[in-house]
């Protein structure tokens, strides 16, 4: 028994010795190394982009870690992360700060209904009025008879934060009958309730349901919900996914940025339903 | 042979181990503490208590329906999971054939490390639709109460099954000897000289089921509303704690934790509550 | 030890009363085992019937590709178990320790013992995130351990260790006095009783304890988020950042489109390697009792 602990902590000491000089802040090796957190719906993206470009560059390591926007942002701030990732823009405080954020890719929120709900689209000002629980019943907006449920996201969510930039609504107006967190969590929901409505990140949304899931995307003020739509820029609900750096990225932290806006990535960012930036990289 | 120096270098060694949990919890709480400082500072706690609603992006603090989600969903949870749990426990120890019992042992640790993602996963797609049938919107404390009460059941049903392991086997010999039937024995020998350790497994429970995130996010809806039956929503200070804090601002942040430190008030209050539950129990032995 | 009691029980003549009571009784543990079993195969059967058929060889030995859409998890088991290694090796040795301290050294009513009891229970109450938090600030941040598989392990040993030690003090306590006055009155000393006499005793707590131990750390999602990380790449020692198991899982659950089908998977495979874990421990422990019993 103790000479398992005596091997184990042997290891854990060798494992320290052998690291420390790349973790020092100094050196030729300190640079060889990218630290990016934050979003959690940015992160599988800036992970896949992250492996291609270790392949294309030997010897440097990029390591993605989550935690949300806010802490990424926060993270870039104080300079524990090289770059931040961030599903929602920079307040007006964040940039007064020095930081600086550069879009990736580009998402659209859409609304999803169960895929039995003949409903075939909202406009602004019914959504408004289902969101703050004037409208009860599917029949008042042109459905079938039945109570409506009312999927909201959690405070403080970059989607919560388009939705009600959409609607002019303020969250304390909001009457929802379930709180969710994550996309999944959202389809997941609405897929389990023939009686459901919700919004969710539309690449998602649209994969989800050419699998089979039971969901719909809707329209929203008569614009089809679709990565189209996104792309074009006629949706009306959509968000820059960015990265964050501090003042002005330089060595690495450029290179990479430089890569993740090219279209050597564009494949990438297709294959995890975002939308690629255009040639003007808008 | 007697070692006097041995056995005091021992004692000191214990000491020193049972003093790092200590350790370990006085950080956690500094912690916790420190980081709910600045919210305490300047919104106050009284807020926290008296604010119309949770909104905290718009300057709104009350989580007293969050308080209630938590304890109700708890209380439930072991309520239904407690005499559950025993009965596995006793199931193994008396009444199961000898051939089942170590697969019963290793059902029940499956049960345990099953992430509690899966647990959220399966309630959200497989128990919330019935549930939605019985009364829409499915996402309700009565989900929450089941998912929680399978999850916490392995910590009860092992630490019972491990208490009746330890009693005595000349208490059986002697309830035997009397002619005591089989319930007989269990209920009037083997439970009594048991209970500390069920006691210990069900305030254990209790503190998993408090501190439980993912699952309960994911099938309880999560509106902050005091709920006035099994199937309305609630959100648990913890699901409030891991919906909220990833997007929150440092305002909002420190409010958070100070749910964290609501959340760790009921935990403390809840064991100092046990161990002297504990101590009354296993004194009048 | 139930057999002892089962041959003579069963020759035992009942009143009417207590044969109903019996009956009952027979009815509600035996019901209960079969709803325990029943929503226990619900469970596991949609795990295995959605997950076993990305379930190969090459799943289990290959990297993570598309986001872990496609490809295997390879690095991600590796991870898993370093974490798991680094939690016990905390673990053990403190729970050990502290259950003997509280059970052999402190009176239920002393202040001290009191003091470490409740410290426990409040740690078994302490929400998962917020164990996360703290490990990133402490061991990531104070201690300079980073975003790394040893700041994962011992940030779940910190979750772990009231389960471990409170189940072992109860194995402990639950040894009769008569043991503890017959050691004495043969003069060995408290080391020789603890080590001989004591501790054999006590392995089927310790073994539960494990056991939940064990299962809690491997199932955790939201301690490890912001401890061992995110990164999927295979680990090269200790201080890398490395994706655990059920964080696999959550991501491809929850975040990942299309990652249902590999989450199953994964699902899958976290039960297995807990079915081994266990099945190891169970085993160790069986051969430690008998050793220590040994004369």
């Amino acid at each position: 028994m103790k000479r398992v602990f005596l091997a184990i902590g042997m290891l854990a000491l060798g494992a320290c010795r052998s690291k420390d000089p790349a973790s020092g802040s100094s050196g030729p090796e300190a640079e060889r190394k990218l630290v990016l957190t934050g979003s959690s719906t940015i992160a599988p993206l800036a992970s896949e982009i992250a492996k291609r470009f270790e392949a294309k560059h030997p010897g440097v390591r990029v390591d993605i870690q989550t935690g949300g926007s806010a802490r990424g942002i926060s993270d870039a701030l104080a300079g524990l992360a090289d770059i931040g990732m961030a599903s929602r823009e920079l307040n007006p405080d964040e940039a007064a700060n020095g930081l600086t954020a550069i879009p990736i890719a580009k998402d659209g929120i859409g609304l999803i209904v169960h895929r039995d709900n003949a409903l075939l689209g909202l406009t602004r000002q019914q959504l408004v009025s289902v969101y703050t629980g004037q409208v009860t019943n599917w029949r008042q907006v042109g459905g079938k008879d039945a109570r409506l449920t009312v999927v909201n996201k959690a405070e403080g969510r970059a989607t919560l934060e388009l939705f009600l930039h959409f609607t002019g609504l303020k969250s304390t107006d909001i009457q929802a009958s379930v709180v969710i967190g994550d996309n999944a969590q959202g389809i997941k929901t609405v897929a389990g309730n023939p009686d459901a409505i919700g919004y969710v990140s539309i690449g998602t949304a649209e994969h989800d349901a050419s699998l089979g899931t039971p969901i719909r995307l809707i329209s929203v003020d008569g614009v089809a919900a679709s990565l189209a739509t996104v792309g074009d820029g006629t949706f009306p609900m959509s968000r820059a996914l960015n990265l964050v750096v501090k003042g002005q990225p330089n060595g690495l932290a450029r290179d990479f940025i430089e890569y993740s806006r090219s279209a050597e990535v564009h494949d990438l960012v297709k294959a995890e339903f975002f939308v690629p930036l255009g040639p003007t990289g808008t | 042979m007697p070692h006097p120096g041995r056995d005091r270098a021992l004692l000191w060694t214990l000491r020193l181990f049972a003093v790092s949990s200590v350790a370990i919890v006085l950080l956690v709480v500094a912690f916790v503490s420190g980081e709910s400082a600045p919210a305490l500072a300047e919104v106050g706690p009284v807020r926290f208590f008296s604010d119309p609603s949770w909104h905290p992006a718009s300057g709104f603090f009350n989580m007293v329906p969050m308080l209630a989600g938590t304890v109700l969903v708890s209380a439930g949870a072991l309520l239904l999971a407690a005499p559950l749990g025993v009965l596995s426990a006793i199931f193994l120890q008396f009444y199961a054939p000898p051939a089942l019992r170590s697969y019963w042992r290793n059902l029940i640790g499956l049960l345990a490390g099953i992430p509690s993602v899966v647990y959220g996963f399966w309630g959200l797609v497989s128990l919330v639709p019935l549930i939605n049938r019985l009364h829409p919107p499915g996402q309700s404390l009565l989900a929450g109460i089941l998912v929680l009460a399978l999850m916490v059941l392995p910590t009860i049903a092992l630490l019972s099954d491990a208490a009746l392991e330890s009693v005595p086997a000349h208490y059986l010999r002697s309830a035997a000897a009397l002619g005591l039937s089989r319930w007989g024995t269990v209920s009037g020998v083997v439970l009594p000289a048991a209970r500390g350790g069920i006691l210990t497994g069900v305030a254990l429970a209790a503190a998993r089921a408090v501190g439980e995130t993912m699952a309960v996010l994911m099938v309880c809806g999560n509106v902050v509303r005091m709920p006035e039956g099994l199937f309305d929503p609630v959100r648990t200070l913890t699901a409030n704690i891991a919906l909220e804090m990833a997007y929150a601002g440092s305002a909002h942040r420190s409010a958070l934790f100070v749910s964290g430190l609501a959340l760790l008030a009921i935990v403390a209050l809840g064991a100092g509550f046990s161990e002297a539950a504990r101590r009354k129990v296993v004194a009048n032995g | 030890m139930a057999d002892a009691l089962t041959a003579p029980v069963a020759a035992t003549p009942a009143r009417a009363d207590g044969a109903l009571r019996e009956t009952a009784a027979l009815v509600a543990v035996w019901g209960t085992a079969a709803l325990i079993a029943g929503v226990f195969l619900w469970i596991l059967g949609e795990l295995v019937w959605n997950g076993v058929g990305a379930l190969s060889w090459e799943y289990l030995t290959s990297a993570p590709r598309e986001a872990g859409r496609a490809g295997g998890i390879a690095p991600i088991l590796v991870s898993t178990l370093a974490i798991l290694g680094v939690c016990l090796a905390a673990t053990v040795p403190i729970a050990f320790g502290s259950a003997v301290f509280l059970a052999e050294y402190t009176s239920d009513a002393g202040r001290f013992g009191r003091v470490v009891r409740t410290s426990l229970d409040v740690l078994a109450g302490v929400p998962s995130i917020v164990f996360g938090l703290f490990g990133n600030a402490f061991f990531c941040r104070t201690l300079g351990l980073g975003f790394s598989i040893l700041s994962g392990g011992l940030t779940l040993a910190c979750m772990a260790l009231p389960l471990v030690i409170r189940s072992t003090e109860e194995g402990l306590r639950a040894v009769p006095r008569e043991y503890r006055m017959g050691a004495a009155a043969l003069a060995l000393s408290r080391t020789t009783t603890l080590f001989r006499l004591l501790l054999p005793a006590a392995v089927p707590g310790l073994t539960a304890g494990l056991v939940l131990g064990i299962g809690r750390a491997l199932a955790e999602t939201a301690a490890l988020i912001f401890t061992s990380g995110y990164v999927d790449r295979m680990p090269s020692s200790l201080l890398d950042s490395g994706r655990a198991l059920s964080i696999h899982v959550y991501d491809l659950s929850m975040n990942v489109a299309g990652g249902d089908r590999n989450a199953y998977a994964s699902a899958l495979v976290l039960v297995g390697l807990l079915l081994l874990v266990n099945g190891v421990a169970g085993a160790l422990s069986a051969l430690w009792r008998r050793r220590l019993a040994a004369p």
